[in-house]
C-alpha cells in the first residue's frame, strides 16, 4: 500500500473522530457519534496492519482478539455507578500502552536521523513515557479511591510541596541526561519517577475532587498519544492525542469551576478533607429548628404540588434509588405535575455521571437540566426534593464568606416554596461544612435511608 | 388520659376543637377521647363521625369537665348561656386545659385557673419560631381568615373580580389592595390573585416585598428612608409620625383607584391603627368594599362596626370579627390539627400521658397556668427574624467586594501568549521542519478540540470521556507499527500494547454505545 493511500486514511479517520466528538453534542446524534468513532478506528486499523505490519501477524491478531473480548466484556458487565472506576481503569490502560511503545521505540532507533533529530526523537520518547507513567500509575491510584479499595481521605505528607518539585526537577534531569546520553537508565529513572509522581498526586487529592482526577487524567492520556504521535511521526496519533487532551482539560476546567476551585490547588491542595476547614464547621442551626415530615406528607406535598423540581446526588446512586425515583417521576407526570431534574456540574463521582445513571433508570432525558439553566425558575418551583446531596446544595456557598466552600456555584432550593431533603442522619457533606439549608423555615428532613424514604414516598403515592 | 372537648357556646361559634381524623392520630398518642354531643355539628362533623373513630359522646358538657384530664377548646371558657356554668369552676388540680386565652386581656381567667390548681396552654402564646409553626394557631386562623375576607368582599362587591372580553363589551378586573402582608395579607392576596384580581400590597416591613412579588402581586414602596417595621415575635411595630404620613398619601392616593381594600394592620395589644380615613372611604368608587380584619380592635377603618357589615358612602365595610368561624370546617381541621401537633410534644413517649416540659421554649411559651401557678408572661423570645437577614446582606457585599479587585488587566492575560509564541519561536529556529509540521498539526488540533469540545452537552459527559478513552486508544497504530520489529523484546511490547489497548478500543466503543442507547427522550 503506498504511503498516500495510508495518509488520506489517516485523514479520513481524523475526521470521523472529530465528527465522532461533536456528535455528542447532542442526544440526538451522539449515537451516530460514536458510530463515526468505531468506523475512524476500523479504518485506522485496517489500513495500518495492511499497509505497515509486514510479519507477525499471529501474534497482533491474538493480541487484538483477547483485548476485545476482555473489553466487550468489561463494557456489558460494569453498573454504571461504577462507570468512574471503569474509565479510570482505561485510562490506565492508555497509559500503559504509551509507556510500552515508547519502551519499544527507545529500545530500536531509527537510524536515518540527523544528530539533532535524533535529540528532538529522544525528548519526545522521554516526554511520552513521562506522561504515559504517571498517567497509569494515577489512574491506578484513582481506581482504587474510587471503588473503595484504599480511603478517599487525601494524603497529606508533611513537604509534599518539595516533594512534587523534587520529583520534577529530577525528571527533567534525567530526560536532558536521556536526550544528551541515550543511557536506559536514564529512560528508567524517569519512568520511576512519573509512576511516583502519579501515585503521590492523587492520592494528596480529596475524595470530593474526584470529578477533576478524572478528567484530569483523561486529558493525560491524550497528551500521552500526542507525545507518542511526534515519537513515531504520525499526525493522525497527534490529532487525536489533542483532541481527547484538549477534551480532559476542559472538563477538568468545568469540574473546577463548579466547584470554584483552582486547578492548581486541586492538584497540590489537599482539599476534600476535614482538615482543611479554614471556616467554622460546627453546625450552621439549632437543632430545634430541624422539622421532619414522614414519608405521606411527602407524598401529599408532592401531589399537590405544580413543580417538582428533583436535584440527586451521588448519595442516591450508592442508595439505588435512582429506579424507585423515576417510578415517583412516572407517577406525578401521569396526574399532570411538572417534574424536573437538575443535576449540578459535581454531583456523582465524574463528569456527566448523574445523567448517566438517571437514564439509566429510564429518566427522560429532556426533563434533566444543568445547574445553571434550572436556578433561575427555583422561585416558581413548589417542591424540591433533595436526595443524597448536601454539598450542591448549600446555601453557606453564598451566605457565608469564611466558608471552605463559599463561592462555589450551587443549586438554589431555597428559594422555592419548600424542600424536603431526604437523608440518613444530621451528618455534613464530603468538604465537612454543615448545611444551613437544613434549618431553613421552608425545609422539611425525611430521615432515613434514601431507598427506604423513597420506595415508601411511592408507596403513600398510591395508583 | 381522658381528652375532652366541649361544645363552643360563644354565639355564630362554629368552630370545633377536634375532628374524626386528628382524633384517630391522637389515639394513637394513646389518649382517650371523648366530646359533648353536637360538638362538631355546626362545622358539619356529626356525633356519629366521631363514634365511628372510638369517641364517646357525653351529654351533659358538665361531666366532661369534670372527667377529662385535658380540655380542648377553641375559645377561652365563659358562662354558659343555657346550662349557667362557668366550666373553670369545675375543674381540680390535675387537668389541663388547652385553648385560646388572651392572656394579656384576659387576666381574670389566669387568676381563676390559677386558683383550680389546674394546668393551661394558651394555643395563642405559642411562641412563633419556626419549630412551633406547626402548631401556631394564629397563623392557620389568620390564613383562614386572609382567603374568607376575600370571599366576602366578592359577595358584596357587584362586579368580576376577573377581567374579562365578552360578546358584550370589556369587563375590567377588580383592583384589590391589601394592607398588611402577614400570614392574613398573604392568604388574602393568594385568593384574590386566583379569582383574577389584580392586587397590590403594602406592609411596613420592606422583607416581605418577595414574598408578595413570589405571589405575583405588587408591592406598593414607600418613598422613605430609614425605617424598618420590623417588631418582635412577627409582628410589625408602631412606626413614627413622618412614616405614617406617607402611608396616609400612599392609601390616599390608591384609595381613589382601588375596589377593595382589605387591612390587616394588627398590632398585638393595642388599639388598631386608623389606616382608611372617612375622607378616603368617601373618595372610593361606589360599590367598592373594605374588608377590616382588625374590626374586633377597633378597626383600621373607624367607621367600621365590629360583627356589621355597614355603608357608609356608598362603600360597603364590613367587620366580621370571626371569620375563621365562617369557614368552620377548614378551621376546625387546621385547629385540630395545630392541637395535634402540641400534644405530640407534650407527649413525647406516645403513652398518653402529659409532660409539660418547662424547658422546651415552645410548651414554656404556651404555657400560661403550671399547676395552678401563673407562668404568664414567659421569657422573652430568643430572636426575631430581622438581624439573620442583616448577616445575608453582609455576607453578599462581602463575597462581591473581592470579585470587584480582581479584574485582570488585558496586558496580563496577554503575558503567558506572549510567553508561547516566543518558547514556539526559539523552537522554530532549531527544529528540523519534519518537526515543525508535526508542531502545526498538534497546535491547530489542540484549537479544533477547545472549539469540539465547548459544544459537547453537559449530560453527555461521561459518553464523552468514555469515547475519548477510546479513541485515544489511536496509540495502537504506534504499537502496529513496530510489532514487525526483528527484535523480540520490541515485538514483545508492542504485542502487550496491541493486547492491552484493544481492550480499550473495544472496552470504550462498546460502553459508550451502551449509555447512549439509555439516553431517551
Amino acid at each position: 500500500m503506498n504511503s498516500g493511500i495510508l495518509t488520506v486514511s489517516y485523514l479520513i479517520a481524523s475526521a470521523l473522530f472529530i465528527m465522532a466528538l461533536a456528535g455528542l453534542s447532542h442526544q440526538e446524534s451522539a449515537r451516530r457519534g460514536n458510530l463515526y468513532g468505531m468506523i475512524g478506528m476500523g479504518l485506522a486499523l485496517v489500513v495500518t496492519v495492511f499497509g505497515v505490519v509486514t510479519a507477525n501477524h499471529g501474534l497482533l491478531l491474538v493480541g487484538l482478539a483477547a483485548g476485545g473480548v476482555i473489553g466487550w466484556v468489561l463494557a456489558k458487565r460494569v453498573e454504571m455507578t461504577q462507570m468512574p472506576e471503569l474509565v479510570a481503569i482505561l485510562h490506565s490502560l492508555v497509559g500503559l500502552a504509551a509507556v510500552l511503545v515508547g519502551w519499544a521505540n527507545a529500545l530500536k532507533h531509527p537510524t536515518d536521523m540527523s544528530d539533532i533529530e535524533l535529540k528532538i526523537h529522544a525528548g519526545e520518547t522521554a516526554i511520552g513515557i513521562l506522561i504515559g507513567a504517571m498517567t497509569v500509575s494515577g489512574s491506578v491510584c484513582a481506581y482504587l479511591k474510587l471503588s473503595g479499595k484504599v480511603g478517599g481521605r487525601a494524603l497529606m505528607l508533611p513537604g509534599r510541596h518539595l516533594f512534587n518539585l523534587g520529583l520534577l526537577l529530577g525528571a527533567i534531569f534525567f530526560t536532558i541526561d536521556y536526550i544528551n546520553t541515550d543511557s536506559v537508565m536514564a529512560l528508567v529513572v524517569v519512568t520511576v519517577l512519573a509512576l511516583i509522581f502519579g501515585i503521590h498526586m492523587v492520592l494528596a487529592i480529596g475524595g470530593a475532587d474526584m470529578p477533576v482526577v478524572v478528567s484530569m487524567l483523561n486529558s493525560y492520556s491524550g497528551w500521552a498519544a500526542a507525545a507518542m504521535g511526534f515519537m513515531l511521526g504520525n499526525d493522525l496519533l497527534i490529532v487525536i492525542g489533542a483532541l481527547v487532551g484538549a477534551s480532559g482539560a476542559i472538563l477538568s476546567h468545568i469540574m473546577c469551576k463548579a466547584m470554584n476551585r483552582k486547578f492548581l490547588s486541586v492538584i497540590f491542595g489537599g482539599f476534600g478533607t476535614t482538615s482543611t476547614g479554614g471556616g467554622d464547621s460546627g453546625p450552621a442551626g439549632s437543632a430545634d429548628d430541624i422539622k421532619p415530615i414522614d414519608a405521606q406528607e411527602t407524598a401529599d406535598m408532592l401531589l399537590h404540588a405544580k413543580e417538582v423540581m428533583i436535584l440527586p446526588g451521588y448519595g442516591m446512586a450508592v442508595a439505588q434509588a435512582q429506579h424507585t425515583v423515576y417510578e415517583i417521576t412516572r407517577r406525578l407526570r401521569e396526574k399532570g405535575v411538572n417534574v424536573r431534574f437538575g443535576i449540578h456540574p459535581v454531583a456523582g463521582r465524574m463528569p456527566g455521571h448523574m445523567n448517566v445513571l438517571l437514564a439509566e433508570a429510564k429518566v427522560p432525558y429532556d426533563i434533566v437540566y444543568e445547574m445553571d439553566e434550572i436556578n433561575a425558575d427555583f422561585p416558581k418551583v413548589d417542591v424540591s426534593v433533595v436526595i443524597g446531596a448536601n454539598d450542591i446544595v448549600n446555601p453557606a456557598a453564598q451566605e457565608v464568606p469564611d466558608s471552605p466552600i463559599a463561592g462555589m456555584p450551587v443549586l438554589e432550593p431555597w428559594k422555592g416554596k419548600t424542600t424536603i431533603v431526604l437523608k440518613r442522619g444530621m451528618s455534613s457533606g464530603y468538604a465537612g461544612v454543615d448545611n444551613p439549608l437544613f434549618y431553613k423555615d421552608n425545609t422539611r428532613m425525611l430521615f432515613g435511608d434514601a431507598k427506604a424514604s423513597v420506595e415508601a414516598v411511592l408507596r403513600c403515592l398510591g395508583d | 388520659m381522658l381528652i375532652g372537648v366541649p361544645r363552643e357556646i360563644e354565639e355564630g361559634e362554629k368552630r370545633v376543637a377536634l375532628t374524626p381524623e386528628v382524633a384517630t392520630h391522637l389515639q394513637s398518642l394513646g389518649f382517650r377521647l371523648a366530646i359533648e354531643h353536637n360538638a362538631g355539628a355546626a362545622a358539619s362533623y356529626d356525633d356519629d363521625q366521631y363514634r365511628a373513630v372510638g369517641v364517646e359522646v357525653f351529654e351533659d358538657p358538665r361531666d366532661l369537665w369534670r372527667q377529662s384530664d385535658i380540655i380542648l377548646k377553641v375559645r377561652p371558657p365563659r358562662e354558659h348561656p343555657e346550662l349557667g356554668f362557668y366550666g373553670v369552676e369545675l375543674l381540680h388540680p390535675g387537668q389541663t386545659l388547652i385553648s385560646f386565652m388572651y392572656p394579656a386581656m384576659n387576666q381574670e381567667l389566669l387568676a381563676d385557673l390559677s386558683a383550680r390548681g389546674v394546668t393551661a396552654l394558651a394555643m395563642d402564646s405559642v411562641p412563633r419560631i419556626s419549630r412551633a409553626q406547626k402548631m401556631d394557631a394564629l397563623s392557620s386562623m389568620a390564613n383562614i381568615a386572609g382567603y374568607r375576607a376575600v370571599v366576602e368582599a366578592a359577595q358584596h362587591f357587584g362586579r368580576f373580580f376577573t377581567g374579562q372580553i365578552t360578546a358584550a363589551g370589556r369587563i375590567p378586573p377588580a383592583k384589590v389592595l391589601v394592607i398588611g402582608a402577614g400570614v392574613a395579607g398573604l392568604a388574602a392576596i393568594g385568593a384574590a390573585k386566583s379569582m383574577g384580581a389584580i392586587v397590590r400590597a403594602f406592609d411596613t416591613r420592606p422583607e416581605v416585598k418577595e414574598q408578595v412579588e413570589s405571589m405575583d402581586a405588587e408591592f406598593l414602596m414607600l418613598d422613605f428612608e430609614g425605617e424598618d417595621g420590623n417588631g418582635t415575635g412577627g409582628y410589625a411595630k408602631v412606626m413614627s409620625a413622618e412614616f405614617i404620613a406617607a402611608e396616609m398619601a400612599l392609601f390616599r392616593e390608591q384609595a381613589k383607584e382601588v375596589d377593595i381594600i382589605i387591612t390587616t394592620a394588627l398590632i398585638p395589644g393595642k388599639q388598631a391603627p386608623e389606616l382608611i380615613t372617612e375622607d378616603m372611604v368617601a373618595s372610593m368608587k361606589p360599590g367598592s368594599v373594605i374588608v377590616d380584619l382588625a374590626a374586633e380592635t377597633g378597626g383600621n377603618c373607624r367607621l367600621t362596626r365590629a360583627n356589621e357589615v355597614v355603608t357608609a358612602h356608598g362603600v360597603t365595610l364590613i367587620g366580621y370579627t370571626n371569620l375563621p368561624s365562617r369557614l368552620a370546617a377548614q378551621a376546625s381541621q387546621l385547629y385540630a390539627t395545630n392541637l395535634r401537633h402540641l400534644l405530640t410534644d407534650l407527649c413525647p413517649e406516645k403513652n398518653g400521658k402529659l409532660n409539660v416540659n418547662m424547658d422546651d421554649e415552645v410548651i414554656r411559651g404556651a404555657t400560661v397556668v403550671k399547676e395552678g401557678n401563673i407562668t404568664w408572661p414567659p421569657p422573652a423570645p430568643r430572636i426575631s427574624v430581622a438581624p439573620k437577614e442583616d448577616m445575608g446582606e453582609k455576607a453578599r457585599a462581602a463575597l462581591e467586594t473581592p470579585a470587584e479587585e480582581k479584574k485582570p488587566s488585558a496586558f496580563a492575560s496577554l503575558i503567558p501568549m506572549l510567553l508561547a509564541a516566543a518558547a514556539l519561536f526559539g523552537l522554530g529556529a532549531v527544529a528540523p521542519a519534519a518537526f515543525m509540521g508535526h508542531l502545526t498539526v498538534f497546535v491547530l488540533s489542540c484549537f479544533i478540540g477547545y472549539m469540539v469540545i465547548w459544544g459537547v452537552s453537559h449530560s453527555l459527559h461521561t459518553p464523552l470521556m468514555s469515547v475519548t478513552n477510546a479513541i485515544s486508544s489511536i496509540i495502537v497504530i504506534g504499537a502496529l507499527i513496530q510489532i514487525s520489529s526483528d527484535s523480540p523484546l520490541v515485538t514483545g511490547l508492542a504485542t502487550l500494547a496491541v493486547f492491552i489497548t484493544s481492550i480499550n478500543i473495544v472496552g470504550g466503543f462498546a460502553v459508550t454505545a451502551r449509555m447512549l442507547r439509555m439516553f431517551r427522550k
